[in-house]
């Protein structure tokens, strides 16, 4: 089976994603951890404001079968949080790359992102 | 040592299925989603793959006494084709396993008996059975067929349709709980309308290596062992191993919710002490909980009331597919937590608000 892994992020070996426009990042879990996961039902985030640290947990998502600690690929503030998925956690495996995305985070360093695994990198290790 | 395969695994692969290791077997867990194959269950048919059960033969003059000493439930109760839930507990009464007896329809002079233990429990209940007939020097033989029948459940409100569609009609005489050998597309198998889904339904047990000719008589979703637990876990029903375990969740059976199983007018390992249970009451209950605020329950989240005070735990839980809401199955105090008591389940340490209920969540 083949998944999406798209170019334009980095990623991280518990399959978060995360993107950045230069001075906030995006995050989110992938096709492959959608697709492990299957039917998600629950989705626990933290709030505007809130400090996330780099590879420590920021949330939990759940599937029907199993629970899932979220890892955190930069260190940061929270500034914003997509609150609809706490309806709609099926977004999750509709759209992980678009609609399904998590949080963003103000960094507090450009170089953690720079650390992270490369598309096809994350794609080696998935496949 | 590898893990056991059911007879189907590499059809099952073929149509797109994911596995797990359960009870020491490869079975298939999901074949499409979840929530796909729950629903299809709920509202028109599912078929599973469920080989990774045991099978034992108990036959001769003595298998009634044999039966009888090392079930719950009194086996003089079945008539030919008949079918009977029981527990096998041990000397305190603690459940070991939960098994289905079948009588044969076909079974002449003797009374000839197959039972079918959880999975990975076959060769244990097989020692067992063969001990205590040598023990007690009775005229019975024990056989472990687990390897020689397949067994796959049709399940759901169009099963009797497909299966009768399968069978020549001949499903339409066989009752709820009963059995009967019949061909199906072609191969004899011993059909039983039983399941563990709350859905009418049937079970096909059929030579292992015929089971593809049974599989593909059926023109169903196909479902994996994720779709049958989030089933069984809204009817309440026990999952052997989570629910109640000799090791880590011992529980008598009526503490678990399936005392009608035990009749104590039979002489069976473990009567004395669950005539005790019976006399005096069991400290804690299998009960249901119903989550009133987001989060979902699991296996080993702790139960307590208003000021924190322990109340129990949960043994099994999810998201129920067909309710849309948060469920949980486990023990709790049965002075302070009966059915309607508001209490706080423990999520990652976080007391969320639920409801004490008493399974069924569905009504079937």
């Amino acid at each position: 089976m083949s998944f999406n892994v798209p170019a334009d992020r980095r990623y991280l070996e518990s399959h978060e994603w995360t993107t950045t426009d230069g001075d906030s990042v995006r995050i989110g879990i992938t096709d492959f951890a959608q697709d492990e996961l299957g039917d998600v039902v629950f989705v626990e985030l933290p709030a505007v404001g809130d400090e996330v640290t780099a590879d420590e947990e920021f949330g939990v998502v759940e599937s029907i079968k199993a629970v899932s600690d979220l890892l955190s690929p930069v260190s940061g503030t929270v500034t914003d949080v997509n609150e609809e998925l706490f309806d709609a956690p099926e977004r999750l495996n509709q759209d992980p790359y678009g609609d399904g995305w998590m949080l963003e985070v103000e960094p507090s360093s450009d170089e953690e992102f720079d650390d992270l695994l490369t598309a096809e990198e994350y794609r080696e290790q998935i496949e | 040592m590898g893990l056991r395969k059911p007879p189907l695994r590499e059809t099952h692969a073929a149509a797109g299925a994911s596995f797990t290791e359960f009870g020491g077997w490869e079975m298939p867990v999901e074949f499409d989603s979840i929530r796909t194959e729950h629903a299809a269950v709920r509202e028109s048919a599912g078929l599973f793959d469920v080989s990774h059960m045991g099978e034992i033969e108990v036959a001769g003059p003595d298998a009634p006494v044999l039966m009888n000493r090392l079930t719950t439930n009194d086996v003089g109760e079945l008539d030919p084709g008949d079918t009977q839930y029981a527990c096998i507990t041990d000397e305190e009464g603690i459940i070991v396993d939960d098994t289905v007896v079948f009588r044969f329809p076909d079974d002449g002079a003797d009374p000839r008996y197959l039972f079918v233990p959880n999975a990975g429990h076959d060769a244990e209940m097989y020692d067992r059975w063969v001990e205590h007939r040598d023990e007690w020097n009775l005229d019975a033989s024990v056989r472990n067929t687990t390897e020689e029948w397949a067994m796959l459940a049709l399940q759901g409100p169009d099963a009797p349709d497909l299966a009768a569609a399968a069978t020549d009609g001949s499903t339409r005489d066989v009752d709820r709980f009963g059995a009967a050998f019949l061909d199906v597309a072609g191969v004899r198998s011993f059909v039983s309308r039983t399941g563990y889904t709350g859905e009418d339904g049937f079970e096909f047990l059929c030579p292992w290596d015929e089971a593809e000719t049974v599989w593909e008589a059926f023109d169903c979703q196909p479902c994996g062992l994720g779709a049958r637990d989030t089933l069984r876990l809204e009817m309440g029903f026990l999952l052997s191993g989570q629910d109640f375990d000799p090791e880590e969740e011992p529980r008598t059976p009526y503490e678990a919710g399936v005392g009608w199983t035990v009749d104590l007018d039979t002489e069976f390992v473990g009567r004395d002490a669950l005539e005790r249970v019976d006399r005096e009451g069991a400290d804690e209950r299998f009960r249901g909980v119903k989550l009133l605020e987001r989060g979902v329950p699991r296996h080993g989240y702790e139960v307590v009331d208003a000021d924190g005070d322990h109340l129990g735990h949960l043994t099994s839980g999810t998201m129920s597919p067909t309710l849309g809401e948060p469920i949980g199955l486990g023990y709790l105090s049965t002075d302070e937590a009966p059915p309607g008591t508001r209490v706080r389940v423990l999520v990652r340490g976080e007391p969320k608000q639920a409801n004490v209920v008493s399974p069924p969540f569905l009504d079937r």
